[in-house]
């Protein structure tokens, strides 16, 4: 990116780029979910297909948060519940006091980003006009892209270290290229609350660990509030601030890491033999022993 | 990185105006009866000035009376279904929807011809019966729409071949309707079997309708062209658009409206032309890219270039007799819907 003079648009941009996310006082609560339940429901007549329980827990900024649990154990209907895609049945979720489901799309878009699983085009983009689309609901329908808009996706681009990807096809990017171009379009949105439902699934050991100590920066540096649902416990020992285990709908603990992983519980949740020691960070380290404790029952 | 600018959407909108202009000369020239270039140059600039009684009466029956009206008539369809083509891709999320394929394009003849069929037992004053026709095309679009849509969803999620097919059964489905319509009750108006079935620019247009094909297709266009960014983002499907602030049900709604409008309007005067709103959005995609804010309006210059050359080509081909229009598409646009579909597949 070119310097710029404290009054060009180029430095006033940049400064708005970080200032919704770094404004807020750390110790303040940016997202509450107070007691939020969901029930899928596909026919009145019927019962529901999926119910997550009442669930509670609490981000501030600049804090990462790791959704926990095994398939099918509501990580990603609480994700949805999180971002304002679906209106709890009870309870709240409120990001700055706002009810995430009860704004409008163009709002929500301004203060939450969400990265999902994958991200299929039906037509070939280049980098920089992907990153540019989360300028989107940042203006009118019909506008044109401003100066501005340009500098904030080159600084979303350069803050996940792809800004050499820039001119490149979409389609012609390995798997940790693209999450981390899809994390870019995100930050382009300057939103307070960065949602990630699996971003590592498709990724090898060195990309998932660049990508999350990507995260791990944006959120200290930038005072985002991250929320990410993996699959990977040592991923989410190693980086989350707050861990949150779920199994069958319902949130079986929060807190730190050493507080949640522990081996009874992480076995009982994911129905295997694990070893869980803790690392020369302080934080658990947790391996797979054998396959299901269910087969080694009945092996045994 | 350079992003669109209205100078430079401008500028290539200015381009392809300038080989419409090309085209319609072309178009112009080319018939059953030779016309020299030098001839139509010097003629078109008369009528421009006003001097159009210079001309001799078989010239400008033949040229403007005969010629020109067609032309327009296919810049206009033209127009329309690539609009109609390019949302419906959008929207959908598929590449190959096109409202001939979908079958919006039977559905709004089946509509239309129901409602010649209302005109003749209602006593109608002469502008709500030219009404009628494409009223009853834009419901009859709409109604095949909303239908395969909901075919073509499966677990809340559209299914691109799900869809395909849907489309493609509501096509046999409305032809054998349209068929028995016109077997069975005498159209004294206009259109054979052809017409409806494949499509032609021949029949003249009722003045009456000549209003409401402009308005109409300027009306519903632009209200497709302020969803042009939410299209764009709508390509990477609708959870994600939705996240990037995209009113879903909103595009949704004007998309549907607008592209049935479109597509009524089209089929009410030149009944279904296929293959037009598939092939004139890919040739424009390639040129220009996907954003739709420049894809929409090249899209719909591109449409008619197309749609005034494919027609001079069925006056000529075989001339003095014609074949449909909707023939010529067809053979050009079969191949490259079988192209595209190969290409996704690999």
């Amino acid at each position: 990116m070119s310097a710029s003079t404290p009054n060009s648009p180029a430095s006033s941009a940049a400064a708005h780029f970080a200032a919704a996310a770094v404004s807020a006082p750390a110790n303040e609560v940016r997202l509450s979910v107070e007691q939020a339940s969901y029930s899928y429901v596909p026919n009145p007549s019927q019962a529901p297909l999926f119910t997550l329980e009442a669930t509670s827990f609490q981000a501030r900024p600049g804090e990462l948060v790791a959704i926990l649990g095994p398939n099918a154990s509501g990580k990603s209907t609480l994700l949805k519940l999180v971002s304002g895609a679906l209106r709890p049945l009870s309870g709240r979720v409120l990001l700055n006091g706002f009810h995430t489901g009860n704004l409008d799309p163009r709002t929500r878009a301004q203060r939450i980003a969400v990265v999902q699983q994958e991200s299929r085009l039906l037509f070939p983009s280049r980098v920089w006009e992907f990153v540019l689309q989360g300028r989107h609901a940042h203006g009118r329908s019909l506008r044109f892209e401003s100066a501005d808009d340009i500098i904030i996706a080159r600084g979303a681009l350069a803050r996940v270290g792809a800004e050499h990807l820039l001119d490149r096809w979409m389609d012609q990017l390995s798997g940790g290229e693209k999450q981390r171009v899809i994390l870019a379009r995100a930050l382009a949105q300057q939103p307070l609350l960065l949602l990630l439902d699996e971003p590592t699934l498709h990724l090898d050991v060195g990309a998932q660990m660049d990508f999350l100590e990507v995260l791990r920066r944006l959120a200290a540096q930038n005072h985002y509030t991250i929320v990410v649902v993996t699959h990977e416990l040592n991923l989410a020992a190693e980086y989350a601030d707050q861990v949150v285990l779920m199994q069958r709908g319902k949130v079986l603990r929060t807190g730190s890491a050493a507080v949640v992983m522990q081996r009874e519980i992480l076995e009982q949740v994911f129905q295997a033999s694990l070893s869980v020691e803790i690392g020369a960070s302080g934080r658990p380290r947790i391996t797979v022993l054998s396959g299901t404790l269910g087969k080694q029952g009945t092996s045994r | 990185m350079k992003p669109l600018t209205l100078r430079s959407l401008l500028i290539r909108c200015g381009i392809l105006a300038a080989v419409l202009f090309v085209s319609v000369f072309i178009a112009l020239k080319l018939g059953a009866v030779p016309v020299s270039l030098y001839g139509l140059g010097r003629d078109l600039i008369r009528v421009a000035m006003g001097y159009s009684s210079d001309l001799s009466t078989d010239y400008r029956l033949i040229v403007f009376d005969i010629r020109m009206p067609r032309i327009l008539l296919a810049i206009f369809v033209g127009a329309s279904l690539s609009v109609a083509g390019t949302s419906f891709q959008a929207l959908l999320r598929n590449p190959l929807a096109d409202p001939y394929v979908l079958g919006v394009s039977s559905g709004s003849a089946v509509g239309a011809i129901l409602a010649l069929i209302a005109a003749q037992h209602m006593d109608l004053p002469p502008l709500a019966a030219g009404l009628l026709t494409p009223f009853g095309a834009f419901v009859g679009g709409m109604a095949t729409i909303a239908a395969v849509y909901y075919l073509g969803r499966r677990e809340g999620q559209i299914e691109s071949g799900t869809l395909l097919l849907a489309g493609i059964i509501c096509v046999s489905f409305l032809s054998g309707i349209i068929t028995f319509l016109l077997n069975t009750l005498s159209l004294r108006d206009r259109g054979g079997m052809s017409f409806w079935l494949l499509g032609e620019l021949g029949t003249p247009l009722p003045s009456s309708l000549r209003w409401v094909l402009v308005i109409g297709f300027f009306a519903a266009a632009a209200a497709i062209y302020t969803t042009a960014s939410d299209l764009n983002l709508l390509l990477s499907g609708e959870q994600e658009a939705m996240h990037l602030g995209v009113d879903i049900d909103r595009v949704r709604l004007v998309v549907y409206i607008g592209a049935s409008v479109l597509t009524g309007l089209a089929v009410s005067v030149s009944g279904a032309i296929g293959f037009v709103g598939l092939l004139v959005p890919h040739i424009m995609r390639s040129i220009f890219g996907p954003d739709h804010r420049i894809l929409l309006p090249t899209a719909a210059l591109g449409g008619a270039i197309v749609l005034v050359l494919a027609d001079a080509l069925a006056r000529t081909v075989v001339a003095p007799t014609e074949i449909p229009v909707g023939a010529v598409t067809a053979i050009v646009g079969a191949p490259l819907f079988i192209y595209v579909l190969r290409r996704r597949a690999a």
